[in-house]
């Protein structure tokens, strides 16, 4: 898959070198976008609340 | 989220829940980010869970109306390379961890799916992913970049320049990564050589 693209570019026409380029760029970063989003869009563990919850009355704790 | 126009002390109070919530609001992304730099799942919890303990103790310093995405973030990346220098000879990034199946039918698609462009990152230096990370998929500009990075706005451009050319470089089979790119000597180092030399197999490695 990854050699396809250097088959069809024709080193004589730089123009459509870059072009080539720029496209597998732009799938790159829909590949780095969509890592990312998968993992933001994951429901947040529980541990993350009671994480939360833990600290808040550990700080209220103190105070009083 | 408290309007930049009216600052308030009263966000950092510990018993205002409009902090805690909006620290919540933020941990899909941390978890995000704690991923990709870790490229293992209960690391980057670990890592995000962190974060989120040293965010509350340091809320104080957070000042209303700024990037608290972009503050948390930097306490993050700052969490995840003193944990780093305290286990320095832990691998800088967990391959087998990055592409186990944590379990369930929605992991394993997940997995099965893992992109050759994920794959690669794990062989980009910390520098060039961190930045590519931030600004290719975590929708950061430069500037903010520039920020959590601690380095100039310029640095983070031709970082995340050169993190795409080595991933292009990396995706077609090519072993003569830039230097900057090359791992430290190490355990990790020999084993990703070895996976190069396996990827060109009529082209012998030249750094050996």
């Amino acid at each position: 898959m990854t050699q396809q693209w250097e088959a069809t570019v024709d080193e004589e026409r730089p123009n459509e070198k870059a072009r080539a380029i720029r496209a597998r760029q732009r799938a790159i970063g829909r590949e780095l976008r969509r890592m990312y989003d998968d993992v933001a869009q994951e429901p947040v563990p529980d541990e993350f609340m009671d994480l939360l919850t833990r600290i808040d009355q550990a700080a209220e704790g103190k105070k009083s | 989220m408290m309007p930049a126009s009216s600052p308030t002390p009263q966000a950092t109070k510990p018993e205002n829940p409009d902090f805690k919530n909006e620290l919540l609001s933020l941990v899909p992304f941390l978890r995000a980010f704690a991923r990709s730099l870790t490229g293992n799942p209960e690391a980057a919890d670990d890592l995000a869970q962190e974060t989120l303990v040293k965010a509350w103790q340091s809320r104080s310093s957070f000042i209303p109306g700024t990037n608290l995405k972009a503050w948390l973030f930097t306490i993050l990346r700052n969490q995840f390379y003193s944990d780093r220098r305290r286990a320095w000879r832990q691998a800088p990034w967990d391959q087998e961890a990055a592409e186990r199946i944590p379990g369930g039918a929605d992991d394993q698609v997940y997995s099965a799916e893992l992109s050759d462009t994920v794959r690669a990152l794990g062989r980009l230096s910390d520098e060039q992913r961190e930045a590519l990370i931030l600004v290719g998929a975590g929708g950061f500009s430069y500037e903010d970049a520039a920020a959590i990075c601690k380095c100039a706005v310029g640095t983070v451009k031709s970082r995340v320049a050169r993190a795409r050319k080595t991933l292009i470089d990396i995706l077609d089979g090519d072993d003569r990564l830039d230097d900057a790119a090359r791992p430290a000597e190490g355990d990790a180092a020999r084993e990703i050589m070895a996976q190069l030399d396996k990827l060109s197999p009529g082209e012998p490695s030249k750094k050996r």
